[in-house]
């Protein structure tokens, strides 16, 4: 059909028109497409650049070693070995129910380890890897290896562990590492990035916990790129961290493990400090336990044996247990009475087995009484009545202010757990804390070391250590930290008549030197070492007049909690003294049965730095310390825990 | 004019028809592709493998059945229209039935060396189908209702069909295209605001039946829609494509990051970042210069195409011309838009460049028939 050129070239106009028309409004919408595009990539770039990198760069933080621990050897008490763990990736392992089965078949995995893999593999992308078994032994690390053809995604990795190489020996000194748990991450405002890591460790008890920032050292980092499942593609770039740093303790191991072994396993504890520089040879709580444990993570079952157990391993007797000085005290109240000039040497005072005070009759620990006694005697035979009256003259607040003077009642800095402060009582403290007048009988209490008055065996030892030299030697533990040496705690002389504490001192040396002297039993014979001691016993319970009438019950037939706390404080050598002893026995009866001995192994201990030979014992003990020796070598493990026996 | 007046002494024969193609056409379309292939290589990490290989090869069996659809004279072609569209709709209802499953929608037949899309051929063949229709119409009766009735059937029936696949960007441009297509042809207005109408009607009727029996589309088309309203609310979920999408082209800046530095495809933020999404890399390596530029040659190409299409005086070849630049036009338009958060992710490659046989194939055939009518037009 034809159509007439009219009707044609009319709609071919239309249609160039309404082409033109569409065209012009596709140009426009081109036009709006690359506004858009302006908008976004030049408006906008910066913020979307941004946007783009956050998506792009991950941090991944590089946990940096942590810091060792030496003793004042150079024996490491915690480092960090080797440990080996099992990984697996879901990805590359195909069937993972069937890749486990077949480990589960080599190596034994717990149960609960199991569950939270199963559970974390789960969650996470499958081509990153999840431990299946974490801190495992060599052999099973082998038997893995081996196998490892036939397991797929399973691969045995190295990483850094903590191992306390001296195990329950410095459980409370240095205490134990653990990984972060919620609760701390509380209690940290912002915490640093690194903690966050899964699993990473920080000091949870002891001087780990408290020398935490140094010891952490700083994390590296390196940035990666990652995709949008997170797999990383490449390194960008590291910047590598700094190492913690290295600590090294006044503590001998050696020494430390024998006084631990000495103690064994009864609930005791004992500080051995260096008379002139402060350094603590030897700070021991017994019984122990292994802060392996804890790093590995301890069982429930093992949790509660120690946290039920009536001795209390976990607790740091030497710092953070507080005692009843009981006679150990009495120097302190001698020294205020001498300081004030109240009594001389020679004085005497008559001790009838009592004294009474305010209408209450303050008893002496000898029935019968003493007899006429001077300071000498007092201190040897330990008699109450006579610091009874010493104390009543001088005052509480005269003989509390010695006693802080000589490092009671003030809490020594050390970098360990609940270091406690003690208590020395002054008629303000009741006034303000109990609310009540100070009545003379507390003074009479205070002066025997008991009533209010608490010290902790560090407290004791520190007080020896200044009543031995006359200064105010300061406990130290720590040694150097990354080789720089720290400030030692000789101290400063305490301002005190060089004369009185002579006389102190003689009295301590008659104590242990002297027959009737409560320490006598426990003396060193060898004459260079001699030492000086006071022994101290402490009531945890009220005598009542009908029980003191009807006999006072002995101690080794009260139940273990009511018995009396065993104390002995001692320095020697007595000429030059080196070391200050103090020991304290929950519980043990007698501090001159209970604790003297120990504070004199101890001693002989440290002042030949190892076995002692048996010439400086007395001659009737020597065959009983012979073979406590033997039975203390046989008993003490072996100690090679560190990294090259596992690999 | 018809075919029946054409003098076909004035038209080159034989292979001098090979120097009448249109060919800065040609030169646009390989340029276009060859970015496509640069993309493809960039996206695959620097490698020829997976993508870029058989993208190539498929390329150059479209430019070869582009020339071969161009040497066969236009009038053939326009014979042929309904038997296409015929054929097209049996292999929509052949995918309906027999199709494979890919990203949750039925869409291909697998021949053995391809997937083919009906859908993809549908819209090329309903442009054809109208553009005879109005080319056999009276012009007296473009706008009489039952004429214009005629050929919304033919636009609603493949149209409905795709929607059912689902694939609703392939729907929205057989519809835009078809009603592109009338409109170019001269319906009256009127009939267009009425569509419009109709249009927010069933964008109404869409959102009405959600969740009812009768519900239109998919739940995750509805969530698409949602997360195109604001991304914000689910950005690690359904909302994660389009500011990801957004992210990696705000990043590219003004010049981009250069070639095989775009961060953001490469290490797989972006979704589809082969297929739908290959503008972003695109735009995230070349900046903002590259995706303008890519916009220029695809305007060019439309350009290139209204200038032939105005250059004819046959009916039918103008209206296809015109009909095939604007599915193109609608093609990047869409994907573009939706890429850079203007469009909710409907699913509409980019074309020559998005990986992706059935497209490359079937849009360079469309090109064969426009130069096809450029060749054969009246001179």
């Amino acid at each position: 059909m034809r159509r007439n050129p009219k009707e044609l070239d009319s709609t071919h106009r239309t249609l160039s028109r309404r082409a033109l028309l569409l065209g012009g409004l596709q140009l426009a919408f081109a036009g709006g497409l690359a506004m858009r595009m302006r908008y976004l990539q030049v408006d906008q770039a910066d913020q979307f650049l941004l946007l783009a990198e956050e998506n792009r760069i991950n941090i991944r933080l590089l946990p940096p070693a942590r810091g060792q621990i030496f003793d004042r050897n150079g024996i490491a008490l915690a480092q960090n070995s080797p440990s080996y763990r099992i990984t697996i990736v879901p990805e590359d392992a195909g069937d993972v129910d069937k890749v486990i089965a077949d480990l589960s078949r080599l190596i034994d995995i717990a149960p609960e380890d199991l569950e939270r893999a199963i559970a974390e593999m789960r969650r996470s992308p499958p081509f990153l890897p999840v431990t299946l078994a974490d801190q495992i032994d060599w052999q099973d690390i082998s038997k893995v290896a081996v196998n490892a053809p036939a397991l797929p995604g399973i691969t045995p990795e190295v990483g850094l562990a903590r191992i306390y190489p001296r195990q329950s020996d410095f459980a409370h000194v240095v205490g134990y590492v653990g990984p972060v748990s919620d609760y701390d991450l509380s209690q940290i405002d912002d915490p640093e990035p690194i903690l966050r890591i899964p699993r990473f460790q920080i000091g949870k008890v002891g001087f780990e916990a408290k020398q935490e920032a140094e010891l952490r050292g700083k994390a590296g980092a390196k940035r990666v790129e990652v995709n949008a499942t997170g797999r990383v593609m490449r390194e960008l770039d590291r910047r590598d961290g700094a190492a913690g740093a290295d600590m090294q303790l006044t503590v001998d191991a050696d020494l430390q493990g024998y006084v631990q072994a000495r103690l064994g396993n009864e609930s005791a504890s004992a500080v051995i400090i260096d008379c002139e520089s402060g350094d603590l040879r030897a700070i021991s709580s017994a019984p122990s336990f292994d802060p392996n444990l804890f790093v590995r993570g301890i069982s429930v079952a093992d949790y509660r044996e120690l946290t039920e157990n009536t001795y209390r391993p976990l607790a740091n007797k030497t710092v953070q247990g507080t005692y009843p000085p009981g006679s150990t005290f009495k120097m302190v109240v001698a020294l205020a009475a001498l300081e004030e000039g109240i009594i001389g040497t020679e004085e005497t005072v008559w001790c009838p087995g009592y004294l009474e005070v305010a209408g209450r009759k303050f008893h002496c620990w000898k029935r019968g009484g003493h007899g006429n006694v001077d300071l000498n005697t007092s201190l040897k035979q330990s008699c109450d009545v006579y610091y009874y009256d010493l104390a009543l003259k001088v005052g509480i607040d005269k003989i509390s202010a010695m006693a802080q003077r000589l490092g009671l009642g003030v809490r020594h800095n050390l970098p360990m757990s609940a270091v406690a402060s003690g208590l020395t009582p002054t008629k303000e403290w009741k006034a303000r804390n109990r609310g009540e007048d100070w009545l003379i009988g507390d003074t009479a209490n205070a002066s025997i070391g008991q009533g209010f008055m608490l010290a902790s065996p560090l407290q004791l030892a520190v007080m020896t250590a200044r009543l031995a030299t006359g200064r105010s030697v300061a406990p130290r533990l720590v040694k150097s930290i990354d080789s720089i040496e720290q400030p030692d705690g000789a101290g400063v002389p305490l301002g005190v008549n060089e004369n009185n504490l002579r006389t102190l001192r003689r009295g301590m040396f008659s104590v242990s030197n002297e027959r009737r002297g409560t320490g006598y039993g426990s003396r060193i014979i060898e004459e260079t070492m001699r030492m000086a001691g006071k022994s101290g016993t402490s009531q945890v319970r009220n005598i009542t007049a009908a029980e003191r009438a009807a006999g006072v019950i002995r101690n080794s037939d009260l139940p273990w909690e009511r018995r009396d706390h065993a104390l002995f404080v001692c320095f020697a050598p007595f000429e030059k003294p080196k070391y200050a002893v103090a020991v304290v026995v929950e519980h043990g009866g007698g501090g001159s049965k209970a604790a003297a001995p120990i504070a004199r192994d101890v001693m002989l201990q440290a002042l030949y730095g190892g076995t002692p030979p048996l010439e400086a014992y007395p001659k009737k003990d020597r065959s009983r310390i012979r073979s406590q020796q033997e039975r203390l070598e046989r008993e003490r493990p072996v100690r090679q825990l560190d990294g090259s026996d596992r690999a | 004019m018809s075919y029946l007046e054409y003098n076909a002494k004035t038209t080159p024969s034989g292979l001098r028809k090979i120097l009448f193609l249109n060919w800065p056409l040609i030169v646009l379309l390989i340029s276009v592709a060859s970015i496509g292939f640069l993309m493809l290589y960039s996206v695959a990490g620097g490698s020829f493998s997976p993508w870029v290989e058989p993208q190539v090869k498929r390329f150059f069996m479209g430019l070869v059945a582009m020339v071969a659809i161009a040497m066969v004279p236009i009038w053939f072609w326009r014979n042929m229209a309904v038997v296409a569209y015929l054929s097209s709709i049996a292999l929509l209802l052949a995918v309906e039935f027999f199709g494979s499953v890919g990203m949750g929608a039925q869409r291909w037949i697998d021949l053995g060396f391809m997937r083919l899309q009906p859908s993809e051929l549908t819209k090329i063949t309903l442009v054809m189908l109208l553009a005879a229709y109005y080319d056999w119409l009276p012009r007296e009766r473009t706008s009489r209702p039952i004429w214009v009735l005629a050929p919304i059937i033919m636009i609603l029936v493949p149209t409905f069909m795709v929607l059912k696949q689902p694939d609703l960007g392939t729907s929205i441009l057989l519809l835009a295209a078809g009603g592109g297509v009338m409109f170019l042809a001269g319906v009256h207005w009127a009939y267009f605001a009425a569509v419009i109408g109709a249009g927010v009607g069933l964008v109404t009727a869409v959102f009405q039946g959600r969740g009812t029996s009768w519900q239109l589309l998919k739940d995750y088309q509805y969530r698409r829609i949602d997360t195109f309203l604001d991304p914000s609310t689910d950005p690690l979920g359904a909302g994660y494509h389009i500011t990801q999408s957004k992210i990696a082209l705000g990043s590219g800046g003004w010049s981009g990051r250069g070639f095989m530095q775009g961060t953001q495809s490469r290490l797989n933020f972006l979704p589809e970042k082969h297929t739908d999404f290959i503008f972003t890399t695109l735009a995230e390596e070349f900046g903002f210069i590259g995706g303008v530029s890519l916009l220029a040659i695809y305007m060019l190409i439309v350009v290139f195409c209204i200038a032939a299409a105005l250059a004819t005086r046959d009916r039918f070849s103008s209206l296809v011309i015109m009909g095939i630049s604007l599915t193109f036009f609608l093609f990047f338009a869409v994907n573009m838009s939706m890429v850079m958060g203007l469009a909710p992710v409907v699913g509409v490659p980019l074309p020559m460049v998005s990986y992706g046989g059935s497209v490359m194939l079937v849009l360079l055939g469309a090109f064969g028939l426009v130069q096809s009518a450029h060749v054969h037009r009246p001179r």
